[in-house]
């Protein structure tokens, strides 16, 4: 800033009353090709944006977020999934020895000396040498631990089914669904279909849910005795009107569902 | 007009050299992807930043539907998801940007790990990139619980039963994240929520400022 005497100000502020110049800089005789940021690169960086912004919108319009069902910490046999880019985490914490006698190992010695090197490395590789070949051991360490989280991660999804993850986790509204339990159909739900289906027709330990779902009266009380996809045949033990009765509840709470 | 408008504001409070601070200064020919194209691993950095432009002004407009307790959670999320204009578009722009950031993170990490942009004198910008990739995590992990739904739920229950496994600390840190030492529940939606959408962004702009400030102080590393 200039000082002295002489200076004018605007008011009694401590703002200079001569005009300061809005014509940039000229940056044609720095070294190389260099040009302005503004305005030169930014007119042409904001193209190279929205050229990713499409991109990006292109993916969010064509995968709809997912959600599943509502919490309910009383679900059977869910197995638990966190997001991907924590994955090689979890599949870290399942080997032998980073899991149960060795859990500190998986927990906290491997993560640690991996995040504190990453947090450290300007000073573990302190030499002046820029370019990677030139510090072999910090470019080999870097690909090694990333060759590392890949696999893991990959090992880690590759085990998970996720279409049929989403299938028997879809989410439905459960205040609009009342289930009627004085239906002589539920009693033969309770019996036959219960176990794997959930208590509320929104899914259990094997089944997925009930409700949503496109088939006819006739098709249910055919999938009730012969079984579809994964669900075996026969699992329905009892008379024809109880078949009936069951095929016309499941109906009953579906059409229910879909007002 | 507009030329007068400016000059009117300028006269008052001298605004011209906070933007030329800002805005005025060279791009050198070895990050101009125009003069060589390999330089666009330069933008992986502005990138990011797009990318949390993107996440800081969805979960805004998110925060008008969400509701942080387990009643409602859920089923808010699921209104905005069906019944609102544009909520799915809004809801995944934040859940693919949290994804994407990540990736970007990644891709910026490691240009300047591998052209050694961290060494003298740019240590400490490299510390504070890492303390931003944590933040990120953190944000992440705290996200994914929102939605509450089972995947949520039950994540959360795994990953914060491996923050009890931390020695010493481990009840502390489940109780401190998530409210009660074994329940996840009410308390944890909460605290996540605040975590998630108060502490963590504060966290992230006071990082991001120091980051920017950093570069331009010290301008881009050289070409290699
Ligand atoms: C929210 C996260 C981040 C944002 C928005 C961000 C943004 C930026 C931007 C715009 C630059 C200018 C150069 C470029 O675009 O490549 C930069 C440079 C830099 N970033 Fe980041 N960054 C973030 C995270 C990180 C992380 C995780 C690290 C390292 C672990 C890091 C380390 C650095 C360093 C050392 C420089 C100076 C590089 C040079 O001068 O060549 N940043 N960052």
């Amino acid at each position: 800033m200039k000082r002295g005497k002489g200076m004018k100000f605007v008011g009694d502020s401590r703002i200079n009353a001569e005009s300061t110049s809005t014509v940039p800089k000229d940056y044609s005789e720095y070294p190389g090709r260099t040009e302005a940021f503004w305005p030169n690169f930014l007119l042409k960086e904001w193209l190279a944006g929205s050229v990713f912004l499409v991109g990006f919108l292109t993916l969010v319009l064509t995968h709809p977020s997912p959600l599943e069902g509502m919490a309910d910490p009383t679900t059977a046999g869910y197995i638990p999934l966190p997001d991907w880019y924590f994955l090689f985490l979890y599949e870290l914490l399942k080997y032998k020895y980073a899991s149960q006698d060795f859990i500190l190992l998986g927990v906290i010695v491997i993560p640690g000396l991996a995040f504190g090197a990453l947090l450290l490395a300007p000073f573990l590789d302190n030499g002046p040498e820029r370019r990677p070949n030139k510090r072999p051991i910090a470019t080999s360490l870097m690909l090694l631990a990333l060759v590392a989280t890949i696999w893991l991660t990959y090992d880690s999804a590759g085990a998970v089914d996720w279409e049929a993850r989403a299938e028997a986790n879809k989410p439905i509204p459960a205040s609009e669904v009342e289930i009627d339990t004085s239906d002589p159909g539920y009693a033969v739900y309770e019996n036959s279909c219960m176990s794997c289906h959930g208590d509320d027709l929104t899914n259990g330990a094997a089944g997925p849910p009930l409700i949503g779902i496109e088939h006819t009266t006739e098709e249910i009380a055919d999938i009730s005795v012969n079984g579809i996809g994964d669900m075996p045949a026969d699992v329905f033990q009892g008379t024809d009107e109880e078949l009936q009765q069951l095929a016309e509840f499941i109906t009953s709470v579906n059409e229910q569902a879909g007002e | 007009m507009l030329q007068k408008m400016y000059d009117w504001i300028d006269e008052r409070i001298d605004i011209t050299p906070i933007w030329r601070d800002i805005a005025d200064h060279e791009v050198p020919e070895h990050v101009n992807p125009a003069h060589h194209f390999s330089a666009f691993v330069y933008c992986f950095g502005g990138l990011t930043f797009f990318v949390v432009v993107i996440q800081i002004l969805s979960g805004m407009f998110l925060t008008m539907y969400y509701v942080p307790d387990i009643e409602n959670a859920w089923k808010s999320v699921y209104y905005l998801q069906t019944q609102v204009a544009h909520g799915q578009i809004v809801r995944g722009m934040h859940h693919w940007g949290a994804s994407v950031v990540i990736v970007m993170l990644l891709l910026h990490t490691l240009r300047v790990f591998f052209q050694g942009a961290y060494k003298k004198p740019r240590e400490l910008n490299w510390m504070v990139g890492v303390l931003l990739f944590f933040v990120m995590l953190g944000l992440g992990f705290t996200g994914y619980l929102l939605p509450w739904d089972n995947k949520a739920y039950f994540a959360t229950e795994v990953g914060l039963n491996i923050a009890g496994q931390v020695p010493l600390i481990g009840d502390w840190l489940i109780t401190l994240l998530g409210g009660h030492p074994e329940i996840i529940g009410a308390q944890t939606l909460t605290r996540f929520f605040a975590i998630h959408v108060f502490f963590l962004p504060g966290a992230l702009f006071a990082l991001l400022a120091v980051h920017f400030i950093l570069i331009r102080r010290q301008g881009i590393s050289g070409p290699l």
